[in-house]
């Protein structure tokens, strides 16, 4: 029961216009967080290490490096990719997002908000992976019902809140952007019961 | 007021041990057994390799004893001449490259001449097989109250039962790591880790310095769950080796299948219950057989087994009781500590059996629950007397009505009797949980607790007690921010460091809020806030800090040698009601509504005491439905979570979450421990819920599709 990323699906996944020898480094320039980074790193590098290692961006988290928990989750020109399987090589001239980049001049996303006050991060490993891919659907869906928001969710797996607490920052977030009443409700902040 | 650490883990800026720079580090990674059991013949490393480049370290680097100390000191820290479990640490390589490291160690190939293993822990082992005693048995227990057989042969019935539970693996996001560096001649060690003081005692031991030279630091924690108990010694220790061989700074960083293969699981079950009633559906005698399979060394099985024997009669009123335990050695990896701590095994069986019995003798399970459950006055296998005022019927009915029990099995009937292939069906599961450590274990403990009042006239709290999602830091700051009328911005929370904190124990067994919380509210430093501590500070040059030790609650007595009295200082009390539905074109049972009532004294957040619930509770349905170890010759086979199968968001119902609040009178504002509870009812209540659904007889979890349709098929 569970959703992967339609990684190949993605338009931007196709393999570079060159041929790149296995084992080359390639010089490559990334742009992150609306910054540009130039980097020199073997080819088969992944994406998640090279955030971490070479641009020194470690709120993407390694969790299983075989695209199976969603830990890893950044934002490739708005859509939701798994970075342990994306090769930067691939992402020259798109726009990538990570966890460090929510947060605008405007100040903090209505998403980091609402998962600090209704209690959605607990261990914290597995939120920003959970947090982009909830920017990625209010981005497209300003409206979701439960059901988009656990299909949209559903290739993250988390083990300590059980789910329905991101729902709910999820839910909560999307009403302020809507600009509707943004207080949560008992329900949201203590669950129904 | 909201999480501390909540914004940190929102933006990127949390560093996990994952995270923090190193200059001039080294990748560390584990050469393992690859048998079960046998005699290390060689370490071959192969010639395609310029092993020069790398740091090796074995059995021989080891500068005091070749032990990981926990309870006893059987585990190595690396085997040398013998192994008895596969994945077993043999040896460790470190290169400044991870890819090179990661190459090299498949070039290693280690030999064993094996011996023969034992996996089952319900059969007799062989002679050969035998490795522990005289019987492979790694601990005892035994409890007894009253005449069990007379009892047996005057109740009108006997009912008898067999009961199985599987191992789960914790799935913590964060997978085990640890980092290891020599400063100014002190070793400091920093990681993913509950228990700063059990690393730092294991240290002590298999490093030869004493304590002064040592210094264990606990880095922000990525879920715990009992997994990050015991095992973080293991890791804490290699990086040790590795660093204090190499002079420069390891880190050993385990990826997903390697954890997921060497590191601890939940103790595998098996409890046999038979059970008199009399005629009124009472209980008259409990007779109960426990087994868990310890794996390859004594890790913590004994503590383990301790509470699951304690719990394994469930919470309810019987003149006679026999409780048989026992821990057994396997050649599997061990099993250790994870969030229910025994409890959750023993639970399932007695309140299966309970449903059991109930359908045997003909009423409904929920009166037979209601007739036998505990009332203030009455006593607990242990011969504990409960006396704390909570209504334990009161409980069982609140969930009934909060699900509408009743009405749903009136839908269910009708649903059932028509649809083509949906089955549906409600179960409920009613059990307690003890707060803390087990019998005289916290006034073994004697935690220690300090409050500085620091220059610029904030609090600091030093406690060992960590933060791994479940709240720790938010509930201290709340508790000195409550007791001093201070705003959360007043308050720091030490990092858990053994060179500054004193030991206030490990961060486990649902202990840090009510045990250690109530040294943060009894701190003495009640008084004396902002201006007086910016005062101090001006006026003198001398610390200002405030001390708590442990006290016991008056009257709390427990015997270790004959398992009597007061096991636990509280309990929590609770019933959890499941609705599942099972498709009988795919044989799968998801979970569509659960309720959870439960009284864990006062609750201190409700929002993180909710999250507590909520998470646990979906734990455990994991447990119930999906989650299965599948082990060939002691290996996990699914070391993935690809085939290791967690929850997901598809499998989670709405879970309403009820607090019946009765204070504990020596907890920190009438808290209790809360974060065990919710893994105990709801594997029970799904199982019983499956059973209505499809009139089954299931006794062993996971209900994955494959075993439903072993039980439809084969009634088995």
């Amino acid at each position: 029961m569970r959703h992967l990323y339609p990684v190949g699906r993605l338009g931007f996944m196709a393999p570079p216009s060159k041929a790149i020898e296995a084992g080359a480094s390639v010089s490559l320039e990334l742009r992150v967080n609306g910054e540009p980074h130039a980097v020199s790193v073997p080819v088969h590098k992944t994406l998640l290490e090279v955030l971490r290692e070479d641009i020194g961006l470690t709120g993407t988290k390694h969790g299983c490096e075989l695209g199976e928990c969603g830990t890893c989750t950044v934002l490739v020109d708005g859509q939701p990719v798994l970075s342990c399987l994306a090769l930067p090589a691939t992402l020259e001239g798109h726009d990538v997002t990570t966890v460090e980049g929510l947060e605008s001049a405007d100040g903090l996303h209505p998403l980091q908000q609402t998962f600090v006050e209704l209690g959605a991060a607990q261990c914290g490993y597995c939120t920003p992976g959970f947090v982009l891919a909830a920017k990625a659907l209010l981005d497209d869906n300003p409206q979701p019902s439960r059901a988009d928001i656990e299909t949209a969710l559903g290739g993250n797996l988390c083990r300590c809140t059980g789910y329905l607490k991101i729902y709910e920052a999820v839910e909560l977030a999307a009403a302020r952007m809507r600009g509707e009443p943004g207080e949560p409700t008992r329900e949201m902040l203590y669950g129904a019961g | 007021m909201d999480r501390i650490e909540g914004l940190a883990k929102l933006t990127g800026a949390e560093r996990y041990v994952d995270d923090l720079p190193l200059d001039g580090m080294l990748w560390g990674m584990t050469v393992r057994s690859p048998a079960p059991r046998g005699r290390v013949t060689g370490v071959h490393f192969g010639s395609g390799v310029d092993w020069s480049e790398f740091v090796v370290v074995d059995h021989h680097d080891i500068p005091g004893d070749n032990t990981v100390l926990l309870i006893e000191t059987d585990q190595p820290l690396l085997a040398g001449e013998y192994v008895r479990h596969a994945e077993e640490p043999i040896a460790l390589v470190a290169h400044r490259s991870r890819e090179m490291v990661r190459r090299a160690i498949r070039e290693i190939e280690v030999t064993i001449d094996p011996d023969p293993p034992i996996f089952d822990f319900t059969a007799e082992p062989t002679q050969d097989q035998i490795q522990h005693g005289s019987d492979n048995a790694l601990k005892r227990i035994d409890i007894t109250k009253g005449d069990v057989d007379a009892a047996l042969v005057r109740a009108a019935r006997v009912v008898e039962g067999e009961y199985r539970t599987g191992s789960q693996e914790h799935v913590y996001l964060e997978n085990q790591g640890m980092i290891a560096w020599e400063e100014d001649g002190v070793l400091v060690i920093k990681g993913s880790l509950q228990c700063p003081f059990y690393v730092l005692k294991a240290a002590v031991r298999a490093l030869g310095r004493d304590s002064d030279h040592v210094r264990i630091v606990q880095t922000p924690t990525g879920g715990g769950f009992g997994g990050k108990e015991e095992y973080p010694s293991m890791i804490a220790l290699h990086a040790a080796l590795l660093a204090l061989k190499a002079e420069q700074p390891v880190r050993i960083i385990y990826d997903r299948g390697e954890d997921m293969r060497a590191t601890t699981k939940r103790h595998p079950s098996l409890v046999r219950h038979r059970t008199g009633v009399d005629g009124d559906g009472r209980l008259v005698a409990q007779d109960i057989d426990v087994a868990l399979d310890g794996g390859a060394y004594v890790t913590l099985s004994p503590v383990v087994l301790s509470r699951g024997v304690i719990h394994a009669a469930g919470p309810y009123a019987c003149d006679n009781v026999r409780i048989r335990g026992r821990a057994m050695l396997t050649n599997s990896p061990p099993h250790g500590a994870f969030r229910g701590f025994g409890a959750p095994q023993t639970h399932f069986a007695n309140e299966r059996h309970m449903d059991v019995i109930a359908a045997t003798i003909g009423i409904d399970p929920d009166e037979f629950r209601r007739r036998n459950l505990i009332v203030d006055g009455q006593t607990t296998a242990t011969g504990q007397r409960i006396t704390d005022g909570t209504d334990r019927v009161a409980l069982l009915d609140h969930a009934l009505e909060l699900s509408s029990y009743h009405e749903r099995q009136d839908k269910h009937r009708s649903l059932n009797a028509s649809h083509p292939y949906l089955r549906r069906g409600i179960g409920l599961a009613a059990f307690h949980h003890g707060a803390g450590f087990t019998g005289s274990g916290e006034v073994m403990l004697a935690s220690e607790l300090h409050l500085a009042g620091l220059p610029d006239g904030r609090i600091e709290v030093l406690s060992a007690n960590i933060e791994m999602g479940q709240g720790t830091l938010t509930v201290f700051t709340k508790l000195v921010c409550d007791r001093l009328g201070l705003r959360p911005e007043h308050v720091v929370i030490a990092d858990a460091d053994t060179g500054r904190v004193p030991d206030s124990g490990p961060t486990v067994a649902s202990r840090t809020t009510m045990v250690v919380g109530r040294l943060v509210d009894d701190s003495d430093t009640g008084d004396r806030v902002t201006q007086a501590i910016i005062d101090w500070h001006v006026e003198r040059d001398e610390p200002l800090v405030g001390h708590a030790k442990y006290e016991p609650p008056p009257g709390i007595e427990w015997d270790e040698t004959t398992y009597t009295g007061d096991a636990y200082a509280t309990y929590g009390w609770a019933t959890y009601v499941a609705e599942v539905e099972v498709d009988l074109r795919t044989y799968t049972a998801r979970v569509t509504d659960f309720v959870a009532v439960q009284d864990v004294g006062t609750v201190l957040h409700e929002t993180l005491a909710r999250g507590q619930i909520q998470g646990g509770v979906v734990q455990a349905i994991g447990w119930a439905l999906t989650e299965e170890c599948a082990w060939s010759n002691g290996v996990m086979q699914n070391n993935q979570l690809t085939n290791y199968i967690i929850p997901t968001s598809d499998d989670v119902p709405p879970i309403r979450v009820s607090f019946v609040e009765n204070p504990f009178a020596h907890g920190p504002h009438g808290a209790k421990g809360l974060g065990e509870l919710p893994m105990d009812g709801p594997a029970p209540a799904i199982a019983n819920a499956v059973a209505r659904a499809i009139d089954a007889d299931p006794r062993a979890i996971p209900l994955t599709p494959e075993h439903l349709m072993d039980l439809l098929s084969n009634g088995r």
